[in-house]
C-alpha cells in the first residue's frame, strides 16, 4: 500500500515535470519563430532611422531630382539617379541573358529532357548557383571583359556591359529552376489532350504548357531580377565605382550595392553624412526589393490555375 | 484553352521544322549556360593553379605575392562558421518546428511564414547594414567575430527555416500519430517520433545555409571593413578577416600577380564549398533511400 503510493508520486512528478518541460519547448520555440520578425522589425528601424538622419540634411527632393552623385569629392551633391541608373542598366543586361536561357533550360528540362540527362544537369545548374558572387565578378573582371574588349575597343575596364552579362548567368539556374517547377505543376491531362488534338511537341510546350504556368514563369523573372539588383560583390569588382547618369553599357558605372560597399571600406565616420547615406541607399534598395518580392509572390498566388 | 491548332493550313512538315529549330534553341540555350560554367571553371583553374601551394594556405597576407596567404582568412572562416552555427541552428530549427509542429493555423502564422520568405530575398548587403549599425554600434561589439557571426545568422536564418521545414514536413504523419497514441504529449512526440526521421534533411539544411554564408562577402564587408590582418582570432571579440573578402581584397590590385593569388584563393574556397555539398548530397540521397523503404 505504501509502495503504490510512493509509485503514484513518483508518476505524479513525473507526468508534472513532463508538462513544464513541454510548455518551456512550446515558449522557446515559440520565441524562435518570432525572432524572424523581430529581425524584420529592426531592418525597417535601422534603415529609417539612419536615413532620417541623413534626410534631416540633405534635403529629399535633392536626393531624387539631382542627377549628381558626388558624396566625398566637393562640391557634395546627393542625386542618388546614377545610382538607380546603374543598378537598372546591369539588371536590364542580366534579364537579355537570364529570361531567353533560363526559359530555354527550363522547357527542356521540364518538357524534352530524358531523365539520364536531367540527371547530369540539374547538379550542374546545383555547382552554378552555389558559386559565391565573388567568383563571378573575378570571372568577369579578368575573363569576360577582355573578351568584350575584342570587340569594343574603346570599352572601359569596369563596365556594367560585362557586369551585367555574368550577372545573367549567375541568376540562369535561379531563375531556371523556379520555372522548371511551374512548368512541372501543369498537369499531364493537358499535354495528353493537345497531343490527342494532334499538336506537335513544340506546340504543346508553347501554347499549352507554357500559358498554363505563366504566372508561376513570370514571378520566376521577377524574382530572379530581384536577386539581380541586390547582387553586390559582382557589380562591385566588374562594374566600376563611378556614379554615372548613362546607359551606355561599355562605360564604367556604379550600382546601389557597390557604393555602399565601397563606403564601408572606407571606414567612414560613424554618424557622418556619408556613413548615413548607405543607409539612405540601402533603404531605397530594400523597398525596391521588397516590392518586387511581394509582386512576384503576389502574382503567383493571384494568378494561378488551379487544377 | 481557345488556342486553336489548325492542322490543314500548315504542312506538317513545316510544323516539325518549327519545333525542330525551337529544340535547337533551348539546346542552345542548356549549352550557354553550361559554357558559362565550364569556362569560369576553366578561367579560375588556369589562372590559379600554380599558386595553390603552402604559402596560400599557411601564410599571412602580405605586399609580397609570392608570400601572401589565407592563414588569418581561413581560420576566421572557419570560426565564424562555427560561431554562426552555434547561434543559428538552435533559433532556426526551433523556427521550424513551431510552424510545424506547434503554431496554430491564424494570421500570426500566416504572418511568420509571408515575412520568412521576404526576409529570404532581402538582399545581403542590408542585412551588412543592419549588423554595422546594430551588432558593431549599438550593441558595441566593435568589428568582432562576434558581430560578424550575428550578422551571417540572421542573413541564413530565413534559409534554414525552410529547409528545416521542409526536413519535418516530410515526415510521415503515421508516425507522430503512433506516438501521440502510446501517450506523449507534444514535445515528446516531436523529440521522439518527428526529429529522429527529420534530423538528415535537417542537417542536410544546415550544411547548404553553412554553405551559402561562407561564400558570403557583402555583409562581411560592412562588419570588417578594410582589414590587414596578421593574426588569428582567437576570442570572439577580436578583429577578423574572411576568405572572400581576402580574395575581394586581391582581386581590386591591379597587379596580375594578385589576381593570380586572388584565383588560388578562389580555387581553395571552391573546394571547401564543393566538399560541404557533397556531404549534403550524400546525407540526401541516404535520406531519401531510408525513407522510401
Amino acid at each position: 500500500m505504501i509502495k503504490d503510493d510512493k509509485n503514484l508520486k513518483v508518476r505524479r512528478s513525473h507526468r508534472l515535470r513532463v508538462k513544464i518541460e513541454g510548455k518551456v519547448i512550446g515558449f522557446l520555440v515559440g520565441s524562435a519563430a518570432f525572432i524572424t520578425i523581430l529581425v524584420t522589425i529592426s531592418i525597417v528601424w535601422n534603415l529609417a532611422q539612419q536615413s532620417l538622419g541623413f534626410f534631416s540634411e540633405i534635403s529629399i527632393i535633392e536626393f531624387f531630382s539631382s542627377t549628381r552623385w558626388s558624396p566625398i569629392l566637393i562640391p557634395r551633391e546627393f542625386g542618388i539617379a546614377p545610382l538607380v541608373a546603374g543598378t537598372f542598366l546591369v539588371m536590364i543586361i542580366s534579364s537579355f541573358v537570364a529570361v531567353p536561357i533560363g526559359l530555354a533550360v527550363a522547357i527542356f528540362l521540364a518538357e524534352y529532357a530524358p531523365n539520364n540527362i536531367r540527371k547530369i544537369l540539374r547538379p550542374m545548374l546545383e555547382v552554378l548557383a552555389g558559386i559565391p558572387t565573388i567568383v563571378y565578378g573575378y570571372f568577369a573582371l579578368t575573363f569576360v571583359t577582355p573578351l568584350l574588349k575584342l570587340v569594343f575597343d574603346d570599352m572601359i575596364i569596369f563596365n556594367a556591359l560585362s557586369a551585367g552579362l555574368v550577372m545573367g548567368i549567375m541568376i540562369i539556374p535561379f531563375v531556371s529552376s523556379l520555372t522548371e517547377d511551374a512548368l512541372i505543376s501543369v498537369p499531364n491531362s493537358l499535354r495528353q489532350a493537345s497531343y490527342a488534338l494532334g499538336a506537335t511537341k513544340f506546340e504543346t510546350s508553347i501554347k499549352i504548357v507554357v500559358p498554363a504556368a505563366l504566372s508561376g514563369i513570370v514571378a520566376a523573372f521577377i524574382l530572379g531580377l530581384s536577386r539581380a539588383i541586390g547582387e553586390t560583390m559582382l557589380v562591385t569588382i566588374a562594374a566600376g565605382a563611378t556614379p554615372n547618369l548613362t546607359f551606355n553599357p561599355i562605360e564604367s558605372i556604379q550600382t546601389m550595392t557597390a557604393y555602399i560597399v565601397q563606403l564601408a571600406l572606407g571606414e567612414a565616420a560613424h554618424g557622418s553624412v556619408e556613413y548615413q547615406s548607405i543607409y539612405a541607399v540601402g533603404i531605397l534598395l530594400f523597398i525596391i526589393t521588397f516590392a518586387m518580392n511581394t509582386l512576384g509572390h503576389w502574382v503567383v498566388r493571384r494568378w494561378r490555375n488551379v487544377y | 484553352m481557345s488556342t486553336k491548332i489548325d492542322i490543314n493550313s500548315s504542312s506538317l512538315s513545316r510544323r516539325k521544322l518549327i519545333g525542330f529549330l525551337f529544340i535547337s534553341f533551348c539546346l542552345l540555350g542548356v549549352l550557354v549556360a553550361f559554357m558559362g560554367l565550364m569556362s569560369l571553371l576553366v578561367q579560375v583553374i588556369i589562372q590559379g593553379y600554380e599558386w595553390v601551394t603552402p604559402n596560400l594556405i599557411f601564410n599571412y597576407p602580405s605586399r609580397h605575392p609570392e608570400q601572401a596567404g589565407l592563414w588569418a582568412a581561413l581560420i576566421g572562416t572557419l570560426y565564424m562558421m562555427g560561431l554562426t552555427a552555434l547561434i543559428t541552428v538552435p533559433v532556426g530549427v526551433g523556427a521550424a518546428i513551431y510552424l510545424e509542429e506547434y503554431a496554430p493555423k491564424n494570421w500570426f502564422t500566416s504572418f511568420v511564414e509571408i515575412n520568412t520568405s521576404n526576409l529570404a530575398g532581402v538582399p545581403s548587403i542590408v542585412y551588412g547594414l543592419l549588423g554595422l549599425s546594430i551588432f558593431v554600434y549599438f550593441l558595441k561589439l566593435e568589428r568582432s567575430i562576434l558581430a560578424g557571426s550575428l550578422t551571417m545568422s540572421l542573413l541564413i536564418l530565413p534559409v534554414l527555416i525552410l529547409t528545416s521545414r521542409e526536413a519535418i514536413k516530410s515526415v510521415p504523419k503515421a508516425h507522430r500519430e503512433a506516438a501521440f497514441a502510446l501517450g506523449g504529449d507534444r514535445w515528446q512526440v516531436v523529440r521522439m517520433a518527428v526529429l529522429p526521421t527529420a534530423f538528415p534533411g535537417i542537417l542536410t539544411g544546415i550544411i547548404l545555409a553553412l554553405s551559402r554564408a561562407i561564400g558570403e562577402a557583402a555583409p562581411m564587408v560592412a562588419i570588417t571593413a578594410l582589414v590587414y590582418i596578421t593574426f588569428v582570432p582567437v576570442t570572439p571579440m577580436d578583429r577578423f578577416t574572411v576568405m572572400p573578402i581576402q580574395i575581394f581584397n586581391w582581386v581590386s590590385r591591379p597587379q596580375d600577380e594578385f589576381r593570380g593569388l586572388a584565383a588560388g584563393g578562389i580555387i581553395i574556397l571552391l573546394i571547401l564549398l564543393l566538399s560541404m555539398n557533397s556531404i549534403a548530397v550524400i546525407l540526401r540521397n541516404k535520406y531519401q533511400v531510408r525513407s522510401e523503404e
